[in-house]
This record gives C-alpha cells, structure tokens and sequence, in this order.
C-alpha cells in the first residue's frame, strides 16, 4: 500500500476509558481510501471503540489517528454511520430521517430549506436503490426491522461522506434478511466506492462484503491478522459456498479461537 | 354496543353511578345537609348560586392558567438546560427536589406577605406547584436520548443546539404532554389553597366563606366546579397529545408489526 493511498491510519494507538479499563493496546491499522475493510474479534474487544476513535468521538490516550491526512483531534463531519440498533425518528417519516443529516452537515444545511426538493429526489433515488421504493412516506413503526436498517443505511450515506462506518449493522436481523442486506450494501459500495469500516462478528459477513479482514486480539484490543479477500465482486450467495469463501471463513474462525483463548 | 361507544359513555357512566351511590348513601343514612350534602342539593345549590360561582371559578381558572403558562415556558426552558447537559443536571436537580418538597401551604404566607392579599400569590403557588413535572419530565425526555443516535448527529458535526432541536426536543414531547395533564391539575390546586390563606376572590375564596357560614351545600356545589375544570383541562391536554405526539402512542401498537419482519 502506498502511503499516500492510506486514508485512514491508526499508529501505536491506546485508548484507556475513565475507570481505567485498557480498551485498546498499541493498534496499528491502515485503510486505504475506496477499501471496504471489516474488524473482526472476540466480543469485547474493541471494536467499537475502533469506531470511536477512527470518527473523533473518543480522542486517544496515546498514538495517532490520521484520516483524510489530518490528525483526528475532534469528532469528523465526514463520516456516516450505522449501528446495529437503527435509531430512526419515530416522529419523521422514512424520507425525513434519510433527510437528517443533510439538515445538520455544512454546506447542506443553510440552504437545505431552498434545496429541499432537490434534496428529496436523491433520497428517494437512495431509497428506491435500497429497494424502499413506495415506503417514503412510512413512518420507521410500520416498517419491518429490514427495511428500518436499509433507511438507516440511507441516512448513513445521503450526505455522500467519504467514510462509512458500520458497527454491527445487520446483527439484529434475522439470517436471511441479513443476506439481503449484503447484497444490498455491496451494491451501494461498488457504485460509490466510499471508504468503509465495518465492525462485526459474522465472519461470512466479513468475507462477503470486505476487501481485507483485520483480526482483533480479546481485550486490550490490537490488530493480530489480516486478510485480503481476492474473490471476484459482485460475490453472491453463491460465493459463499465456494471453496475458497469457506477455506477464509475457516482461517478467521481459527484465529478467533486463539485469540479468546489467550483473553 | 361498539367498544368506541363504550369508550366514550364509560366515564359519564362512572361518574353517574359515583352520584347515585353518594345520593344513596346519603339518604340511606340521613345524614344532614352541613355533613355531607346529597348530589341533588348540590346541583340545587350551584343552580342557585350560579353567578357569584361563575365569577370565582373564572378567576381561579385564570390564575390557574396565568401560573401554569408560566411553569410551561419556565418548566421547558430549565428542563431542556438540564436534559442536555449532565453537569447541569446534577447540579441543579437536588435544589429542584428540595423546592418541590417544601408544602406551598406554607410558602403562601410569605407571598402574602411579599406582593400582598390578591391574585399575584395565587398565580406564584399554581406556578411553583405545577413547574416540578414539567421540569422533570422534559429533561428526562431529552437526557434518554440513544447514545449511538447522539454519535450520529455528532459525527455530522451536529452542534449541542442541533441535537437539541432536532432530536431533544421532538424526543421529549411526549413527556412533556405527559406532565401537563398532571401540571395542569395541580396548578389548580395551587392557586386554590393560595386563595383559601389568603385572597378576596377565587373558589378557593368562595369554599372558605361558604364553610365560615356553615353552607355546606355551596362548598360542594365550589369542589365540583373546580373538579369539572380540571377534567376539562385535562381533556385538552390530552387531546392536544394525541394530536401532536401521536407517533408514540400509536408505535405502541405497531411494535408486534415492525418486529415481526
């Protein structure tokens, strides 16, 4: 990787939260821009706050955080987000909460009053590409637990950030709807190219959608593998039941082991 | 009979039978007019002095509602202050809880002492009895705001008064609907013991001069007054919820649907 390419670049990177807890030890961790990445582990390792650290909203305890080339010294304005609880508005319709960020982001939002209609038809197009095509008006309520997690990806990406960060989005969803949503998110990805982060412990969900695996150690999290993923994209379900889809989930899985083992 | 018309008779159906009984007990066991009077007595009595119960009704409900206006804008104003800001939080809470269990009875003289015999001390106990749940329930609303949705709007750049416009506030609305139904009968009761120390109007004036006199029948015929202003206030009020909060009570009955994939 050259450095220039490294959009986001994590260097010997602790992180102690208040009651003196190591959450983090000494992390190294490049992604470059366009990659899709995911951050696997044991549970409690980490990983989210991976995700606080990479957006700002937790500064270090020592080491660098560099995105885009700055030094992350506060939370960034670039970065849209997801997790696995969807935390839409119950109060706006689904249209509404997609709308959100645009009425908060600089430049969008002093003229988001003038440009509202504008505005309105991209995040229709968003959500017709999500397949919430006729669900606009919906209110997040009368909506499946699926469809509020493709709006939620929606108002993750309307404001076109350069990174997105994911934590565990579709681990509340039952398995087939969670395979979907792959597929779904691989095709917004491969259309947009935007950096992302994913952080979860599905291992096949890792596989499927990133360009490289990163492995995290049982608390204090560090990265202790990684693994780029050269299977051919658009993958399918299909891929999934590859040789070399299962040769990988299998290596990940072995990896995790060992590490929960030495926690 | 349809359960909507059911719904809907229910409460007069209640209250007539809540009557009847109190009718019946008191002719049951005869009991004099200056102990307990009977409904048809009182409803007699209130016939008959219409006007001079009119005239302090209307009073005591426009201090009730000059007092509980004040408590809406106080109690929003220092509830939203204290919703967003855990130190704030914290910091003034015990003071609020202290204020708010001291008897207003007994603050009443001093009002009385402060701003004189009159409407002012009433509107100032309908305030300071009717702020506390407001004030609560606001902040409330905004401080259980999900954590992972306060990281979204901040990693947009959101801005404390961003979060609090967008999400705080439309978050807390129906908390705070919520306590105005409760502010609401309380600041009656506030503006009524005002009135009852010391005033020279107001039903709680009225009841005081009534009881003086040992006209039983016309303290009633005062309480059911204040009683039916109350639930009046109180059905606005929660007609006004439904119509502006709607969203959270009827999520309520969509959550088996949204879940259920």
């Amino acid at each position: 990787m050259r450095a220039e390419l490294k959009f986001v670049e994590l260097d010997n990177v602790s992180l102690t939260y208040g009651g003196g807890t190591l959450a983090v030890d000494q992390l190294d961790l490049a992604i470059a821009r366009g990659e899709f990445a995911a951050v696997v582990g044991p549970s409690g390792c980490g990983k989210s706050t991976l995700m606080k650290l990479v957006t700002g909203l937790a500064p270090a305890s020592k080491g660098n955080v560099v995105v885009a080339g700055r030094e992350v010294a506060g939370p960034l304005k670039i970065v849209g987000m997801a997790f696995q609880n969807p935390t839409l508005l119950p109060w706006r319709s689904t249209l509404d909460n997609v709308l959100l960020p645009l009425e908060i982001v600089q430049p969008h939002k002093s003229t988001f009053r003038r440009d509202r209609d504008k505005h309105a038809a991209r995040a229709r197009a968003l959500l017709a590409t999500v397949g919430l095509k006729g669900f606009e008006e919906r209110y997040p309520w009368q909506l499946s637990g699926g469809m509020q997690q493709r709006a939620s990806l929606c108002r993750a990406l309307i404001h076109e950030p350069d990174l997105l960060m994911l934590d565990e989005p579709f681990a509340a969803l039952d398995a087939f709807t969670r395979e979907e949503l792959w597929a779904v998110l691989q095709d917004l990805w491969m259309q947009r190219r935007f950096t992302c982060i994913l952080v979860t412990h599905d291992l096949r969900e890792a596989v499927y959608l990133a360009d490289i695996v990163h492995v995290m150690s049982a608390r204090p999290g560090r990265i202790i593998d990684t693994r780029r993923i050269d299977i051919p994209r658009p993958r399918t379900l299909e891929t999934t039941f590859e040789p070399q889809f299962i040769d990988l989930v299998h290596h990940l899985r072995a990896r995790i082991a060992e590490a929960r083992v030495g926690a | 009979m349809s359960r909507r018309w059911q719904e809907t008779l229910g409460p007069w159906l209640v209250v007539l039978a809540l009557f009847a009984l109190w009718e019946a007990v008191v002719h049951v066991a005869r009991l004099p007019s200056f102990v307990l009077p009977a409904p048809t007595e009182i409803f007699a009595t209130l016939a008959r002095f219409a006007g001079p119960i009119a005239q302090h009704s209307a009073h005591t409900l426009m201090t009730t509602l000059i007092g509980f206006s004040f408590s809406v804008v106080g109690g929003v104003a220092l509830g939203a202050a204290i919703g967003a800001s855990q130190v704030a939080y914290k910091a003034v809470f015990p003071v609020l809880v202290g204020f708010n269990s001291i008897p207003k009875v007994a603050i009443v003289p001093v009002l009385i002492i402060w701003f004189g015999i009159g409407t002012v001390p009433a509107v100032i106990t309908a305030f300071l009895i009717s702020f506390f749940p407001i004030v609560v329930n606001v902040a409330t609303g905004i401080a259980t705001l999900e954590p992972e949705l306060r990281d979204v709007l901040r990693s947009l750049g959101a801005s404390r008064l961003d979060i609090l416009r967008k999400v705080g506030l439309p978050r807390a609305a129906p908390y705070f609907f919520a306590s105005l139904k409760v502010a609401i009968t309380l600041a009656f009761v506030g503006s009524i013991i005002s009135e009852t120390v010391g005033s020279n109007e107001g039903v709680g004036y009225l009841m005081l001069q009534a009881s003086s006199r040992f006209q039983i029948p016309l303290v009633f015929a005062a309480l059911v007054v204040v009683a039916a202003m109350g639930i009046s206030m109180y059905a606005i009020f929660a007609s006004l919820e439904r119509r502006m909060t709607g969203w959270a009570t009827r999520g309520m009955d969509q959550v088996a649907y949204a879940t259920g994939h």
